[in-house]
């Protein structure tokens, strides 16, 4: 059996190809160290919140390097009509096609609106955006998602920030075995095991901030992800075992009773 | 209630006015609005029946184990019991606001445009009794000034006003939120309470949260501190931040003003009342302030009784373990030292380059008046900032866009 290439397994998105199936935050960190991550992390593609572009002094985009693509979020909107708004801002201040559609209004949890994202996926879509809706994972959202022209759907693993990992792994599993669109998991990856459990399960790539933005030495941690990325990106090329869950398999326990021949 | 009394603000004066019959505290003057709301009846009433001294180290265990941090867990987090695990409570706010804000650190400064003020609050530098040089900055001043601050680089301003409807109407206070959008990103006010119509207007001329202190929750003490004027009256002041959300505001913020009464039971309640609008309001964002006590001018003994060090950080860390999620202001009150160690535990926002006068920033002297209280952190933006970045934190100027 040959090894996949994986120089040829690309990641489309919108008509884009990309090599990296890491897609980095970049909202927790120094902007000094965005670079560094982006570079460790080989992502291509990097969010960024417009709220937080063009910060007098400083200016975030100044510390993203050439080459990367932005994908700017509407985070801050609390209705449809306000993602609409700060995504149409977005593409008049040259941030591109691509958007992350983000509609809260929960400020502890920070869980997303499905209904409202799906508004503004809608309108945002017959403008021509790449439009990327986080969501929660629930399959007929998802599905009002891409009839409503999302070019992917990003389901959360756990709330923001919270580093708990895949809570959501069935649901999610559903929207890969459903969806004809790429399953990017989104939110709650704390570690690079479970962004690879991620990729293993079929997500077409893994988004994560915090727990690179956090970590102690935020460029090996960067690192340690792309390779966990990649692993599990194999081992789903690879076709998993299967797992036997108890001791040896009875060959046949319940057709045992049948004859070759049937008695008259 | 406590009858705990802060000797520091009375003088004789105040002594004798206080023995003088004064309008009942508790009933809405004209033009107040009301609001159909429960949320004060169960604030009080939790307060009521908090008994601190009935946690032990084994609630506050509980506590700190917990994954999601209860309003009874709150309650053993602010006890005389949660003391000895200070350091652990320091840790673990510390680790929920770096998951929350990651490394972020945001800045804003404080803009006082009059402080002309028509309550008599015993222990406010502004107050009306008070004998101070008092001013209000025209539209230009105000602009001229402005100008000046955003050159530091801030985006964030916080505008203030003493508490005159008369000297500073809501129109007045609409131009400086207008003029205030031509130089920042994020406008917050502090200003009286007001109606959530009033509210709504400003909103559309740029403002977007909306701080009220409540100062005590003890409205008995409340009604002995607050002896005349608008600000008297409790539940008017209490039910601002749900007028502002009414009114379309994005974010609220609380305080009580720790010292002037039991601060444990000050603390419960504008914990209990930010988690309770929060529940109603899921959209609200929510911020805390933890002023303390500070000398004014005409009054250099006040102090915060017994909230030392210790106390305001359990404050403190106790807000942030029950609310993650909410902002917490350190202001100039407390200084540099504290104010450093602060942002690195639970505080996520910063005053800095801070006057708490009027017209300071301003070269010409007659627009001037005097301060609020004294501040104890006179450091520049600058000094700020670089003191943000030399904690391995991020100085972030704004995060916000206006929808």
């Amino acid at each position: 059996m040959k090894i996949v290439e994986t120089k040829t397994d690309k990641f489309v998105l919108g008509g884009h190809e990309f090599n990296s199936r890491f897609i980095l935050g970049s909202g927790k960190y120094s902007l000094d160290l965005i670079e560094a991550a982006v570079e460790n992390a080989g992502a291509q593609i990097i969010t960024l919140a417009l709220r937080r572009a063009n910060e007098g002094n400083t200016n975030i985009l100044d510390y993203i390097p050439k080459g990367v693509t932005l994908l700017p979020n509407t985070s801050g909107a609390r209705t449809a009509e306000e993602a609409v708004r700060i995504a149409r801002l977005s593409r008049e201040v040259g941030c591109g096609d691509f958007v992350k559609v983000e509609v809260i209004r929960d400020t502890k949890y920070l869980l997303p609106d499905n209904y409202e994202t799906i508004k503004a996926t809608e309108i945002l879509a017959k403008e021509g955006f790449i439009v990327m809706p986080y969501m929660y994972p629930d399959l007929n959202a998802a599905r009002d998602l891409v009839s409503a022209g999302a070019a992917c759907v990003m389901p959360l693993g756990a709330p923001i920030g919270s580093n708990k990992g895949i809570c959501t792994k069935d649901f999610i599993q559903i929207l890969i075995d459903e969806l004809d669109v790429p399953v990017i998991v989104d939110a709650g990856i704390g570690c690079p095991s479970q962004a690879c459990q991620a990729m293993e399960m079929g997500a077409a790539a893994v988004m994560a901030n915090t727990a690179i933005a956090t970590a102690g030495n935020i460029p090996m941690m960067a690192q340690a992800f792309k390779k966990a990325i990649e692993a599990g990106r194999e081992a789903y090329l690879a076709g998993l075992g299967r797992v036997i869950e108890k001791g040896s398999a009875a060959s046949s326990p319940l057709t045992g009773f049948l004859k070759e021949k049937e008695e008259a | 209630m406590s009858s705990k009394v802060n000797e520091s603000i009375l003088t004789e004066e105040i002594k004798e006015l206080q023995k003088q019959n004064r309008i009942d505290h508790m009933t809405y003057l004209p033009d107040m609005e009301v609001l159909d709301s429960d949320i004060q009846s169960q604030v009080i009433s939790r307060m009521q029946q908090y008994d601190e001294t009935a946690y032990t180290a084994t609630d506050v265990r509980r506590a700190l184990d917990a994954d999601v941090c209860s309003p009874e867990d709150f309650e053993a987090l602010i006890s005389p019991a949660a003391l000895p695990f200070l350091e652990e409570m320091a840790q673990r706010a510390q680790l929920e606001t770096r998951k929350h804000f990651g490394n972020s650190t945001y800045m804003f400064t404080p803009i006082y445009i009059a402080n002309y003020c028509e309550n008599y609050c015993i222990y406010c530098g502004f107050n009306c009794h008070n004998k101070i040089n008092r001013a209000k900055l025209n539209e230009e001043q105000i602009e001229e000034e402005m100008k000046i601050i955003a050159e530091s680089g801030l985006q964030e301003i916080l505008i203030l006003t003493g508490e005159s409807r008369k000297m500073s109407d809501v129109k007045y206070i609409g131009e400086a939120c207008k003029i205030a959008r031509k130089y920042f990103k994020v406008i917050g006010l502090e200003v009286y309470p007001m109606n959530s119509d009033e509210y709504a207007y400003l909103h559309e001329c740029g403002a977007d949260y909306v701080t009220v202190f409540q100062e005590t929750y003890n409205s008995d003490k409340y009604e002995t501190l607050h002896l005349s004027g608008h600000k008297r009256i409790f539940p008017y002041r209490f039910d601002a931040q749900e007028r502002a959300i009414k009114g379309g505001m994005r974010g609220v913020g609380f305080a009580a003003l720790l010292g002037l009464d039991d601060f444990r039971k000050d603390a419960l309640a504008t914990g209990y009342h930010a988690y309770l609008l929060q529940r109603k309001y899921p959209h609200a964002e929510i911020a805390f302030s933890c002023p303390r006590l500070r000398p004014i001018l005409n009054n250099d003994k006040i102090n915060p009784m017994d909230v030392h060090e210790r106390q305001l950080l359990q404050v403190v860390t106790a807000y942030r373990i029950f609310m993650p999620f909410a902002s917490i202001t350190i202001s100039t009150r407390e200084c540099e030292r504290v104010r450093n160690n602060l942002i690195k535990i639970a505080a996520t926002k910063i005053s800095a380059g801070v006057s708490v006068g009027i017209g300071e920033h301003l070269e010409d002297d007659e627009a001037k008046g005097d301060e609020q209280f004294e501040i104890s952190d006179g450091r520049s933006v600058k000094q700020v900032y670089d003191a943000i970045l030399e904690q391995g934190l991020q100085p972030v100027m704004s995060d916000y866009i206006y929808v």
